[in-house]
């Protein structure tokens, strides 16, 4: 899985951290760590942090895409 | 059948972020012809903000940055093979290896590479960094690890600023070198370089204002940093934090308007001849792109920010699929973020040019604000330190080109006074992009 | 000449089942002035501008007024000081920075990751014994038998307010939560209840503090009264008592409106419910949705600091701004086909949880208690259906929710 956070988008409100804890972290007041690269068995919980951001910034490829498949059929 | 040659396809050179959000968006408008991708790292395309703070942090895995795709691509990739020479009356992309490319249509988005020690010999010690790339950021996490005596960056831009922050959080002795009077003079100005200064202090980085290096001594390996006032410093590991130039050398016989700074663009992205005639087949996005600004009326500027790559690749992909009177301009506003001892650091806006500074929330002492640049009665630019949420609302100002200071009778607001920005004087005749550049893609 | 009295009319309980034509209505001027003097701003762009700017105030309550009691003693001098107190020491909803951050930061550092992540059990449990408490019968009352006890038993837990004691500020939470009704605010009646109802509650909470800080049992009040390494407070006496107020009434007053709104729109929306019984993993798609289709908090209010220009209308100094959340989340400009509830849309960016500094702190425990317990209802309901379209609603406008929801059943897995 491969996750990017638009971090000119992300105001800090932490609603990542708390659906995938661990992955994404908030340090001091407003900067955020995640982890680029999540383990797939948890999906469920990234999907929430996409979900839950309230800003919509972050993006996630559940798997390297099948470069076979036509375009337009992943989120 | 008809006598029309197969279609070569779209060839994008630069396996970066901006070649990749650029390919995604050729085939969400529905390009579904053939796509190569050239990159002249072995990498797929990977994200450079954490390069700088996670993964010398080693927190991350230099490999772990690779991005996304979002939408399936079914490129062809050419990795690890540089492109070396663009003829533009055939259509063909000479990569190193020999491979020639054929395309019809072709985006430039090769992006920029790290400004090497202006001394070759001495840029080729051991022990000299740069910080740039993937293999960058490991060569450098694997020499930090072995805990060098001490670690001197020259260059106080936001990269040097990040990678001083990460060293003293590994507890490395860090000497940082700039020639201005404040971090980040270029970028945000003395005045908001001063707190990242006090930042330094309380981090206990050995910080040397106003103070330019000579040389880097050494045999075989770096040992001295010799500084112009005569003084020199030991020194195990050095990164040369100077910036980036333009990888345009592969279009040096294209007979384009490219040099160090970019490759020049007309408003719709499409590449400019040296004679001013725009290309209808060839376009630029991302770092390498100098195009005319409509913010900033139609200055030439080559922006070096993530936010950029992403919206210039999609604006030039939706173009290079439009009928030639269907091209669109296009327009942005810079933005960009750093972390650093602490703080979150978010600008929008191009300083460059900036007469005027005033502080519209909170305080420079609490190193905790919102601050606003003016040129001539206008907000040209806005920064925060911590304040992220009140951002956009001065975003919006900025991208209306608003009077200045744009906002009053706001919460939290000090008595609005206009400092001196305390920019240094514009370098001469050196390429360097535009002000804020130096930090993220 | 757009009708200036809409917003009365959205306060009218007669338009609390279906307040979403008015709020078309109102977006048709994305600024609209009442005829009170009031400001409703309904549209997606707008305010999403304005809950970025720095010149709206939510430092907006009425000054706190103690009625006469006829003792000189109180009504000369310790009431007037009351009065003072609490006018200054408002809950972090009713402030502005930098009070509003240095409390935010207080409630945030206490409602860590771990301690949110760790109710997940508790949740469940929760939701699990309140749907055991219906077998047998054929008709389940959604708010009575899991929405209102579900929110405030995981609110007790997390604040560390002994279970015992809930029933007694039930009531007083209720009263409390009218402070964002803007009729209830100018009446004198209500004044006077929730000068009753705050003091009977801030010295509850004032005694539970206390407890707390000789015997500290792990949660959230605990943390929030605990002194730092020399001794001192952290936070003032006032404001840790109406912060410890203002998490028990939001944990008694809200999520109880996400969890009903989103049982009855799943049952008009059937096929919806039986997706979401053999996709739980739509659950979060779900859940966003339902904050844009139905939230929980319709409109929140602020104040004019300064002459504010937006749309081509300046707001004047000093006005009185609503902010109508849920007509921004079925603003046509904003969202395709708004009135239909569709987990699938591409770009679901609500104002579910308002916007800007203020965003609900409350926001991930809602989530969870909404998926844990919409999917154990989907799950464990045999044919639920509607007793009544539309259910009888609470008396609030803001947060609006049904009073009850019947839902009749065949059985419980």
């Amino acid at each position: 899985m491969r996750v990017v956070v638009d971090l000119n988008r992300c105001q800090g409100y932490a609603q990542c951290c708390y659906a995938a804890p661990g992955r994404f972290e908030l340090r001091g007041r407003e900067i955020l760590f995640y982890d680029p690269a999540p383990p797939n068995h948890e999906r469920a919980e990234i999907e929430r942090a996409v979900e839950a951001c309230p800003v919509h910034a972050i993006s996630v490829a559940f798997a390297d895409i099948d470069l076979k498949r036509p375009p337009g059929t992943a989120r | 059948m008809s006598g029309t040659p197969e279609p070569l396809g779209i060839a994008i050179v630069g396996a970066s972020l901006a070649g990749l959000r650029g390919a995604e968006a050729l085939r969400l408008n529905g390009y579904d012809g053939p796509l190569s991708i050239v990159g002249d790292e072995p990498y797929r395309p990977y994200d450079r903000p954490p390069l700088s703070k996670h993964v010398l942090a080693g927190e991350l895995a230099a490999g772990a940055t690779q991005l996304p795709n979002l939408v399936s691509l079914d490129a062809r990739w050419h990795l690890g093979q540089a492109a070396i020479k663009l003829d533009r009356e055939a259509r063909i992309i000479a990569l190193a290896g020999g491979t020639a490319l054929s395309f019809d249509r072709l985006l430039i988005a090769t992006g920029a590479q790290a400004r090497p020690w202006p001394d070759p010999e001495a840029a080729r010690l051991s022990g000299v960094h740069t910080l740039r790339g993937r293999d960058d950021a490991a060569d450098l996490r694997a020499a930090l690890v072995k805990n060098p005596g001490r670690v001197v960056i020259v260059g106080a831009g936001l990269i040097g600023c990040e990678a001083a922050s990460c060293c003293r959080d590994l507890g490395l002795p860090v000497t940082l070198i700039d020639p201005n009077p404040t971090p980040l003079a270029r970028s945000l100005g003395g005045a908001i370089g001063g707190v990242i200064a006090g930042c330094l202090r309380d981090a206990g980085v050995d910080f040397r204002p106003g103070t330019q290096v000579r040389a880097l001594e050494g045999d075989g390996a770096v040992r001295r940093v010799a500084l112009s006032n005569g003084a020199a410093i030991d020194a195990d590991l050095v990164i040369v934090a100077l910036g980036a130039v333009r990888a345009t050398g592969w279009l040096a016989a294209a007979a384009l308007m490219a040099d160090a700074g970019g490759v020049t663009c007309d408003g719709a992205c499409r590449v400019l001849t040296a004679d001013g005639t725009a290309v209808p087949e060839i376009y630029a996005a991302g770092d390498v792109a100098r195009w005319p600004i409509p913010l900033y009326d139609g200055r030439l500027v080559s922006i070096e920010h993530w936010g950029n790559a992403v919206e210039q690749a999609r604006h030039a992909a939706r173009n290079m699929l439009a009928a030639p009177d269907d091209q669109r301009p296009y327009d942005h506003l810079p933005a960009f973020w750093s972390s650093q001892f602490g703080i979150n650091i978010k600008a929008v806006g191009l300083t460059e040019g900036a007469d005027s500074l005033a502080v519209v929330q909170g305080s420079l002492a609490a190193r905790r604000f919102l601050a606003v640049y003016g040129q001539a009665g206008r907000s040209i630019a806005a920064v925060s330190f911590d304040e992220a949420r009140w951002l956009p609302a001065y975003a919006e100002r900025v991208a209306a080109r608003r009077p200045f200071p744009p906002i009053r009778d706001a919460n939290d607001q000090p008595a609005i006074t206009s400092l001196p920005p305390g920019f240094p004087p514009p370098r001469a005749a050196r390429h360097h992009g535009v002000a804020m550049g130096g930090a993220h893609g | 000449m757009a009708d200036d009295t809409l917003f009365s009319q959205v306060l009218d309980p007669a338009n609390r089942a279906d307040p979403y034509p008015l709020y078309a209505r109102l977006r048709e001027t994305p600024v609209a002035r009442q005829s009170d003097g009031k400001v409703v701003v309904s549209t997606h762009a707008a305010i999403r501008s304005l809950v970025f700017d720095p010149r709206l105030s939510s430092e907006d309550l009425p000054p706190s007024r103690r009625p006469r009691t006829g003792n000189p003693l109180k009504d000369w001098f310790l009431n007037p000081l009351k009065d003072r107190v609490a006018n200054a020491h408002r809950p972090l909803i009713f402030r502005d920075p930098p009070a509003h951050d240095a409390l935010r930061g207080f409630v945030m550092a206490e409602f860590g990751v771990e301690r949110v992540r760790a109710l997940h059990g508790r949740v469940s449990s929760l939701v699990d014994a309140l749907i055991e408490n219906c077998r047998g019968r054929d008709e389940v009352c959604l708010v009575e038998d899991l929405s209102y006890p579900l929110p405030v038993a995981v609110i007790c837990d997390l604040l560390g307010v002994p279970e015992a004691d809930e029933p007694q500020f039930q009531a007083w939470a209720t009263q409390l939560a009218t402070a964002l009704e803007p009729d209830a605010r100018g009446d004198e009646a209500t004044r006077r209840a929730n000068v009753a109802a705050f003091d009977a509650i801030a010295s509850y909470m004032r005694a539970l503090i206390k407890a707390k800080r000789r015997h500290p049992t792990g949660d959230m009040l605990s943390g929030l009264a605990a002194r730092g390494a020399s001794g001192e407070a952290r936070m003032g006496e006032v404001d840790l008592i109406s912060t410890a107020i203002l998490l028990l009434v939001a944990g008694h007053e809200t999520t109880v409106n996400l969890i009903t709104n989103g049982m009855l729109t799943l049952l008009r929306h059937p096929d919806e419910l039986e997706r979401l019984k053999s996709e739980p993993a739509r659950a979060p798609r779900v859940i966003e949705e339902l904050l844009r289709y139905e939230p929980p908090v319709h409109f929140r209010t602020r104040k004019a600091l300064g002459d504010i220009d937006i749309g081509g209308t300046i707001i004047p100094k000093g006005t009185a701004i609503i902010l109508l959340f849920a007509a921004a989340n079925r603003d046509p400009a904003r969202f395709a086909d708004p009135d239909r509830f569709d987990p699938d849309r591409p770009d679901i960016q609500h104002f579910g949880f308002g916007g800007g500094l203020h965003y609900c702190v409350g926001a991930p425990l809602a989530r969870i208690q909404a998926e844990i317990a919409l999917l154990a209802l989907c799950r464990r309901l045999h044919d639920p259906r509607l007793l009544a379209d539309p259910p009888p609603y609470r008396p609030g406008a803001s947060l609006r929710g049904p009073e009850m929801l019947g839902i009749s059943i065949t059985g419980i897995t």
